[in-house]
């Protein structure tokens, strides 16, 4: 699960790391009121999206006076931001985050990663700051430094003191970069971050050490015992589908295909997509139905799928291994006469009884087609597709 | 379910000895005796495997229970637990010698089954088919798939290992690859991939390396979008050589032999079984 930058900065504060002083606004006539809370006269707005790239994207701007401010969150407020990150359609900018601008004479880059290989918690760190971390990895490798943390101990002081005479940050300010490395780290530990971006760290020109951007993801799994990390989700940075989907315990993943998928198991659902793929088509979704494909959830996928209208066939690929093909074509049928759909639906069984489910399919009455293998069903999806487009369909009903 | 599986495992012919729930030792379920603790079963039955059915918020206790308790082989079920308690159990689990330690597979697995022998899992048996092939894989369904499509050809399973899809695992490839070179039982090994983490690199490392044994691939998630979690927790493209075409080259690169879809995956195992006879 991801955050707003201004929500990380307010938490990993209260961890110990030093960020600029800022507030948060809903709208320009707040947006300058924070800033003449905050006084001063140099501010950094900040569009709050779910992605990274703001800054090249005009999401993020220097503003001298309130006009400045006003002028320049109205250009923001309800817009997409478009960046390298979004995809093409953006994400929708709602809050904006208002920061006293601060002078700075360096830049590091700062991540806090688990590491698949040595399945760890990793420090990831770099005196290219202000880069991202994969042009930094492919332009100036050999200015990375790795650090991983012993899970029995936790991050040791002398490992923090290593990084910081690596990154060459001068002795006086080794015991804030000590600080601040702590505090990322308990803040990663103890609500289950699966990362920590600080990029850019920097060391301002009155020698503190500050967090001028702020990055945090959640581990998803653990949030039932985080619950106040669990509140701080926006839904308004969601592809909706996605959103509908999480809320009805149903994994799915939009994509920009026509031919919808419902499966069984995460593994067969992309070697499902990727069959799609080979025979000629685009996936429309990843959607994975889990063990148990009782009526009800059958249901549901159904009409999860079919809410995204661009879905013109639907791929359905279930391996009954302890249901049985029977009980699950009952699924189906249920499903289907309850809410039905006007797209072609494919349904590949395998499993146990894997003649008596298509029986029942068969005298359903529904129109199904039946696909004895994967492959089959793919390339029965794709000419499905292909010749219901021939055929002009008529206007459709999202179930 | 835990149940529900007890007996489907039982009637499989494994030789299931105890059931661990605390607080309601002194039950017997399906006529098998039930403990407060790991420690007393152990004691009491000399188990030395365990399957765990533990919901997430208290899985990894249970496994460390079982690690403390005595139990050698562990296969956790469980899908959905923290990352940061998996690295914790992984240290824990090193805390004991070598000859002492337990082997854990999974977690967010389908089991563990020796086709004729023993069911530790919730995979059904009914597409299992005695034989020479070894399968290991990340998904359930997927490897249901695989073994099905053996079958389907009269070919026979030696074991079939999940490891799992969740980032951090008991056991990696390279772990199960290694332990099917040494197998008197298994001849060839098919192995089933997916996109995110870098054990398919370390097991290509590992075969050019170490095996003699011919490796069947398939790698689900080609169509994947970088930086999306598709379904399984590690399923996720967040690095270099974690896309299914990257692993799909350096695995060929190493000698396995890659299913190019996975309706080809049991003709593919075929084929190689039938190049080494000749």
């Amino acid at each position: 699960m991801d955050i707003h930058e201004y929500q990380a900065k307010e938490i990993l504060a209260k961890f110990g790391v030093t960020v600029p002083p800022g507030a948060l606004a809903y709208s320009p006539e707040q947006a300058a009121y924070r800033a003449r809370e905050l006084g001063g006269n140099r501010w950094i707005v900040k569009a709050q999206v779910h992605a990274g790239g703001r800054g090249k994207a005009g999401g993020v701007k220097l503003c001298n006076s309130d006009h400045e401010i006003q002028d320049a969150t109205n250009a923001m407020f309800g817009q997409k931001l478009v960046t390298h990150q979004t995809g093409p359609e953006g994400k929708g900018i709602y809050r904006v985050y208002v920061e006293t601008a601060v002078e700075f004479n360096r830049e590091i880059y700062l991540g806090f990663v688990l590491d698949r290989s040595s399945q760890r918690v990793m420090i990831v760190a770099s005196s290219e700051g202000g880069m991202e971390i994969e042009e930094i990895s492919e332009n100036r490798p050999d200015s990375i430094i790795r650090a991983t943390v012993e899970p029995a101990v936790g991050l040791q002081d002398f490992q923090a003191r290593e990084i910081a005479y690596n990154l060459g940050i001068p002795p006086a300010l080794t015991q804030q970069m000590v600080r601040t490395l702590q505090g990322c780290y308990r803040a990663f530990r103890e609500l289950d971050a699966t990362m920590v971006e600080i990029n850019p760290l920097v060391i301002t020109s009155d020698d503190r050490i500050l967090a001028l951007d702020a990055k945090m993801t959640f581990d998803t799994s653990a949030l039932f015992r985080h619950p106040h990390v669990a509140e701080l989700r926006d839904k308004s940075q969601e592809d909706p589908r996605e959103s509908r989907a999480a809320d009805r315990g149903l994994a799915y993943i939009g994509l920009t295909g026509n031919i919808g998928c419902i499966v069984n198991g995460a593994g067969l659902a992309m070697a499902t997509m990727d069959t799609i793929k080979l025979a000629g088509g685009e996936p429309a979704n990843f959607l994975d139905i889990g063990g148990g494909a009782t009526p009800e959830r059958v249901a549901k996928a159904f009409r999860l799928v079919m809410s995204d209208t661009s879905v013109q066939a639907i791929l359905v690929n279930i391996f009954a291994g302890i249901n049985r093909c029977d009980w699950v074509a009952e699924g189906v049928v249920q499903a289907l006469t309850a809410n039905p759909v006007d797209v072609p639906v494919i349904v590949r069984l395998a499993g146990t009884n894997v003649e008596e489910g298509q029986a029942i399919l068969a005298k359903s009455g529904l129109p199904i087609i039946c696909a004895n293998t994967l492959m089959e069903a793919a390339e029965r999806s794709v000419m499905a597709w292909k010749n219901d487009r021939l055929q002009n369909t008529k206007v459709r009903s999202v179930c | 379910m835990a149940q529900f599986h007890t007996k489907e495992m039982v009637d499989y012919g494994t030789n299931v000895v105890g059931g661990v729930v605390p607080g309601k030792g002194g039950a017997t379920v399906q006529g098998i005796p039930v403990f407060n603790t790991v420690k007393e079963a152990v004691a009491a039955t000399g188990a030395d495997a365990s399957l765990v059915f533990v919901p997430p918020p208290f899985a990894a206790d249970s496994i460390m229970e079982a690690a403390d308790g005595g139990i050698r082989y562990c296969v956790c079920i469980t899908d959905g637990i923290p990352a940061q308690d998996m690295i914790r159990v992984k240290r824990y689990m090193m805390r004991y010698p070598r000859e002492r330690r337990m082997v854990l597979t999974g977690p967010n697995c389908a089991g563990t089954i020796s086709p004729g022998k023993a069911l530790l899992g919730i995979m059904p048996s009914h597409i299992y088919l005695p034989g020479p092939v070894g399968i290991v894989g990340r998904s359930g369904t997927l490897g249901y798939e695989a073994a099905q499509q053996l079958k389907e050809r009269g070919i026979g399973v030696s074991t079939s290992v999940g490891i799992g899809g969740d980032p951090i695992n008991g056991s990696s490839f390279r772990d199960i690859l290694e332990r099917f070179e040494a197998d008197p039982d298994t001849h060839i090994i098919c192995m089933i991939g997916e996109i995110g983490g870098p054990q398919e690199a370390e097991a290509a490392a590992y075969i050019q390396e170490h095996m003699k044994k011919p490796v069947i691939a398939y790698i689900a998630g080609l169509t994947a979008p970088k930086g999306r979690t598709m379904g399984h927790a590690g399923a996720i493209i967040s690095a270099f050589g974690e896309s299914a075409s990257e692993k799909v080259e350096i695995l060929s690169a190493a000698g396995v032999t890659v299913a190019e879809n996975p309706s080809v995956i049991g003709e593919t195992v075929a084929r190689v079984m039938a190049r080494k006879a000749a």
